[in-house]
């Protein structure tokens, strides 16, 4: 088992290592869904979710597959296990708020594809993290994400009103943005242990 | 699709290299894209390890296609394209065990690439096999073109050198921005820069003459 202080576990996931400006995971909805504040926190947060929930569920069934000595079946028992989280993610949402419903609308199936979920259930494996520390990892992963989805909207929030060529506007403008943020971001290495 | 009455096999093969290019204009599977190629090797590796699931998911899909219930379509184009990356996963680390290391978790992650789930959901799951495969081989190659042309800029700008050889004079100052996350953005933003400006130019000319 890994002995990295739960601490540092988080400051990694959420600054040095951000899954979406260093690890380049769940780049998707981060530049799909970074037009306004209000998406971006809400997709944050369901995304932190289903990662806690993904993140118990990849930590037993790697306890059963070492078990059963079958790491062959990993990929595809994690997939199919995050396919039906989000699905029950989604009904659960559904039944018991129906406005919180409507307003992540396609966003919340669309969670299944996102690669930070799965890269996270695959990272903390390699790792070798225990429960607990699984739980930290997935909530500062989570945080980072939602970081950077906000930090990303704010900024393109301002930009709609700025006078930019017509050639730079769209996806080439937020990469570019991204790629700054990316720079920014590098500044917190010497944070962690 | 739609503009095109009786799409022939090449035009399927050919629309995925340049006109609908996966990546430079349906701006899909942006992860790998950006994550595995800080150098040539790896952007090939990765390229060549997409197509091989893409072409294979999309002969399974479309031969199996009126045996898939319509309620959970993709929740078993998920499961079929998860066993050709693990298929592929075990062949990477018996090739090479370097290259499975620089790749890392990002070969497990084609699964997500929404380039595979969207072919699989948009084409193969309503053409024949043919044109399924062939589709599957023009969007895989565009991939790989894709992400070779990041590559190959991001490995000669951030380490002078070219699948490993040095193509630049000794006094270069390599830039280690490059092979760092932000070079990729940077890196896709100028190749979009690029596409844009062409096809400004183009409709520019169009409306002239």
């Amino acid at each position: 088992m890994n002995g990295e202080p739960l601490g540092t576990i988080f400051i990694n996931a959420c600054l040095i290592n951000n899954f979406v400006l260093a690890y380049f995971l769940g780049i998707c909805p981060f530049l799909g869904v970074s037009g306004k504040m209000e998406t971006a926190t809400r997709m944050g947060g369901a995304v932190t979710f289903v990662m806690l929930v993904t993140s118990v569920c990849a930590f037993g069934i790697q306890a059963l597959l070492t078990a059963l000595d079958a790491p062959y079946l990993r990929l595809i028992s994690f997939i199919a296990v995050i396919a039906s989280t989000v699905q029950l993610v989604e009904m659960f949402i559904k039944k018991v708020s129906p406005g919180l419903f409507r307003a992540l609308g396609i966003f919340l199936p669309l969670i299944t594809t996102n690669c930070a979920i799965l890269g996270l259930a695959l990272f903390q494996t390699n790792k070798g993290y225990g429960f607990v520390q699984c739980l930290v990892f997935a909530l500062g992963a989570g945080a980072g994400f939602t970081l950077a989805l906000v930090l990303m909207a704010g900024l393109r929030e301002k930009l709609a009103l700025a006078a930019i060529p017509d050639m730079v506007r769209g996806t080439a403008l937020t990469l570019a943005l991204a790629g700054f943020l990316s720079l920014a971001f590098m500044g917190f290495a010497g944070l962690g242990g | 699709m739609s503009g095109h009455p009786t799409p022939s096999t090449t035009d399927e093969f050919l629309k995925g290299l340049w006109r609908e290019n996966p990546v430079f204009v349906q701006v899909l599977g942006m992860c790998p894209t950006l994550a595995v190629t800080n150098t040539a090797r790896n952007a090939l590796a990765m390229g060549l390890a997409t197509l091989f699931v893409l072409v294979s998911s999309n002969l399974v899909v479309s031969a199996l296609r009126r045996f898939i219930p319509k309620e959970v379509r993709i929740a078993t184009f998920i499961l079929v394209i998860a066993t050709f990356v693990t298929v592929v996963d075990y062949v990477i680390q018996a090739i090479s065990l370097d290259l499975h290391k620089a790749l890392g978790a990002f070969i497990a992650l084609i699964v997500v690439n929404c380039v595979i789930l969207g072919r699989a959901e948009a084409f193969a799951s309503k053409n024949g096999i043919r044109a399924s495969v062939a589709d599957g081989l023009g969007m895989g190659l565009g991939f790989a073109f894709a992400l070779m042309c990041l590559g190959v800029v991001r490995e000669i700008l951030g380490s002078g050198t070219l699948f490993g050889f040095p193509v630049l004079p000794g006094r270069f100052q390599e830039w280690v921005m490059m092979i760092l996350p932000s070079g990729g953005f940077f890196t896709l933003a100028g190749w979009l820069l690029l596409f844009n400006w062409r096809r400004q130019r183009n409709a520019v000319r169009e409306e002239a003459s």
